[in-house]
């Protein structure tokens, strides 16, 4: 079936066709039409599920954390502060080794207050043990609902997925999304039964106090385990579900005319987009030019990016975000990846699209005009298109 | 001889609890009132320690260990989980959250869960300070006492703020079921956790539970002084049931002890003055009389 939906409508569509038994959420800009989506979904009795309505973001990822320990296939889905307000219970569901799935639209951080797309929200929640999706079409958004719940609920990986879309780019955006068969999503996705759950028939504690003598790092080390066991899965779940349905989306690292490319771009979520525009525009003038699109940010595609590096000159790192003090998250990653190799691509750093500022082909264009320049011996990652006071 | 309390015991032998501890007991009374088919959710508290450390646990129901301002949140998603996979029926969820967990950090969570109405029991275990920590003040803390947070000092600096009456918070929820009850009267409380599994939908309990280490008293005097508490009337037995109000302990003026007898035996109060002690005084007879006139007005149906 085919619909036209907005990145907020595929999500309330993803988490229908994924049967999530228990949602709870709050609602947030630009991320409230998901909430109210499901609840017209369930009042016309399309969608069979328990919605919690709670009272905060905080208490959105509590309950889900104990649904899912009942055993409950669940589904959050927030934004920017709320995401932030979770933090707590971020830790505590890849703890508590619970596969909730969670929508996150990336919309800037307060103050000054902003409702725009930036990736500030979900990178600062890198080490709360999460696997990261980033999305880049409304389609996407759907079917990567469907593929995660099938890597988190994997038992070697029993770790929580949150799929990131950013602000109103992807959120408020419509487009045609063909949503396969229920049936045959079914059999894709099976029903979730872990082995061990709150059950009243065979009681058990869950995350009971460990001295440092005792189980912590090694409960902490299987968190780590998990993580390795889901590069493996979120590839195989990709290709399968590719195989099934017809799209796949690269795995982690979602390669784009990258073959003979001596320039490849590094970035995520929508302006992945206008990249793959701007590259059809460069190439047609003879500049090899790819794409490297970051799919899949936890667990980092280190193998994917080596892979990647032996054939290229340089990688232009786009960053929508940044980690005051330092650099980019994904500038930092990229060249903490590509360091053991002996002979390494340069690796230029652009901190881009900070709080919804447009990025258009003629943003790509100028960055890569930028990086073609001899190098200049300076690695600090710049800052694009900054406007001065006297403006 | 008739036994007034069940035999069954859910939690067992071995606890961590310190000497004499009113919680202990509390938890004890609870689950033989709440039964085997109850699943627990305990937030950072001293009942997250009590049970004991990993692999090892007394406790013979289900228990989640959950984030401290999440018991209200974490039970509501117990409860949706159960309904979605139809396991809800026969079975009861319970939060167990000491003072701080509930009046001070973990009200909003509580207060959503209760006006969602999910079927669920949230039980307060009142030490009347954070005891986990080290003998903070909460917000059930009464006005006087010494804790780490109000050292008194050479300035009086006690507690100076009364106590927050959270049943009454609880009351303005329009719940089917809140009540106090007190490990001195187990057959109180017991007969309360037994109302409350049989009452579909959010019901809360407010355990008086004291502390020998917080409250500086002798650990064998534990239930003494929780009788003390009530016989005062600075901790009176009630419920109110659909907002009908009913004195489950009725203490008649000729036989109210004076609340002096219950302060001097606690360290945490032996800086007080006549006047403060006078000032608690008129707050507990003020608020009895309060609780008086409400079961008066609206009392259950003689």
């Amino acid at each position: 079936m085919k619909l036209v939906l907005s990145g907020n409508e595929a999500a309330a569509y993803g988490a229908m066709l994924a049967r999530a038994e228990v949602i709870s959420a709050y609602p947030i800009t630009p991320q409230t039409k998901i909430v109210e989506k499901i609840a017209d979904l369930i009042a016309d009795g399309r969608f069979k599920t328990e919605f919690i309505k709670v009272e905060s973001e905080h208490s959105a990822m509590a309950a889900c954390i104990s649904a899912s320990l009942v055993g409950a296939r669940t589904f959050t889905a927030t934004s920017s502060q709320g995401l932030l307000l979770m933090h707590e219970m971020l830790h505590w569901a890849s703890g508590s080794r619970t596969p909730v799935v969670m929508v996150n639209i990336n919309r800037a951080v307060a103050p000054p207050w902003s409702v725009w797309a930036d990736q500030t929200d979900s990178i600062a929640q890198r080490d709360t043990g999460w696997i990261q999706y980033y999305c880049e079409s409304c389609q996407e958004v759907v079917d990567t609902i469907m593929q995660a719940y099938r890597v988190c609920e994997d038992p070697r990986v029993l770790l929580p997925a949150m799929l990131s879309e950013d602000a109103f780019f992807l959120s408020h955006t419509s487009e045609i999304v063909d949503l396969p068969p229920q049936e045959e999503l079914d059999a894709f996705l099976g029903t979730y039964e872990p082995d061990v759950r709150l059950d009243i028939d065979n009681p058990r504690s869950f995350g009971s106090l460990s001295m440092p003598h005792q189980w912590y790092p090694e409960f902490r080390y299987k968190i780590q385990e998990g993580m390795e066991h889901a590069v493996e899965a979120i590839e195989r779940v990709d290709r399968e579900y590719g195989s099934l349905f017809g799209r796949s989306y690269g795995g982690l690292l979602d390669l784009y005319r990258c073959e003979d490319a001596d320039t490849v771009i590094v970035a995520a979520g929508s302006m992945c987009s206008t990249i793959r525009a701007a590259i059809e525009e460069l190439r047609s003038e003879g500049v090899k030019v790819g794409m490297a699109r970051i799919r899949v940010f936890r667990p980092f595609p280190t193998e994917a990016f080596r892979a990647l590096a032996k054939d290229v000159r340089s990688l232009v790192v786009l960053d929508r975000s940044f980690s005051m003090g330092s650099e980019g998250a994904f500038f930092s990653e990229v060249k903490a990846a590509l360091y053991p190799l002996s002979d390494r691509p340069d690796v230029r750093g652009f901190a881009v699209g900070i709080g919804g500022r447009d990025i258009t082909i003629e943003t790509i264009r100028s960055i890569i005009t930028d990086s073609l320049r001899p190098d200049t011996g300076i690695t600090a990652q710049k800052w694009v298109g900054l406007r001065r006071c006297e403006e | 001889m008739k036994k007034t309390i069940p035999d069954i015991e859910l939690m067992e032998r071995g606890h961590q609890a310190c000497l004499g501890c009113g919680a202990a007991h509390a938890m004890r009374y609870l689950l033989k009132g709440l039964g085997p088919k109850t699943i627990a959710a305990i937030p950072a508290c001293c009942w997250a320690v009590i049970p004991g450390v990993y692999p090892y646990s007394c406790m013979d129901v289900p228990l989640q260990y959950v984030a401290f301002e999440t018991t209200g949140a974490s039970i509501s998603g117990i409860e949706a989980a159960l309904r979605a996979k139809g396991k809800k029926e026969g079975t009861t969820v319970v939060g167990w959250a000491g003072d701080g967990g509930t009046l001070d950090i973990g009200i909003q969570a509580l207060s959503g869960a209760v006006e969602r109405g999910h079927d669920v029991k949230y039980v307060c275990y009142d030490n009347e300070a954070y005891m986990n920590t080290g003998i903070q003040r909460s917000s059930a803390t009464p006005f006087g006492a010494w804790t780490t947070t109000t050292p008194v000092g050479t300035t009086k600096a006690w507690k100076l703020s009364p106590k927050k009456n959270i049943v009454e918070i609880m009351v303005a929820h329009d719940i089917p079921y809140a009540c106090t009850a007190s490990v001195a009267y187990p057959e109180d409380l017991i007969k309360k956790a037994q109302k409350m599994k049989d009452i579909t939908g959010p019901c809360f309990m407010h355990i008086y539970a004291p502390c020998p280490t917080g409250w500086k008293y002798p650990p064998e005097k534990t239930i003494e002084l929780a009788r003390l508490a009530t016989d005062t009337c600075i901790f009176p037995l009630y419920e109110v049931t659909n907002g009908k109000y009913r004195i489950t302990k009725r203490i008649k003026d000729e036989k109210k002890k004076d609340v002096l007898d219950y302060l001097r035996m606690q360290g945490r109060f032996k800086s007080l003055d006549e006047g403060a002690i006078q000032s608690i005084r008129d707050h507990v007879d003020f608020e009895w009389a309060r609780l008086l006139r409400k079961e008066e007005c609206f009392g259950e149906e003689q």
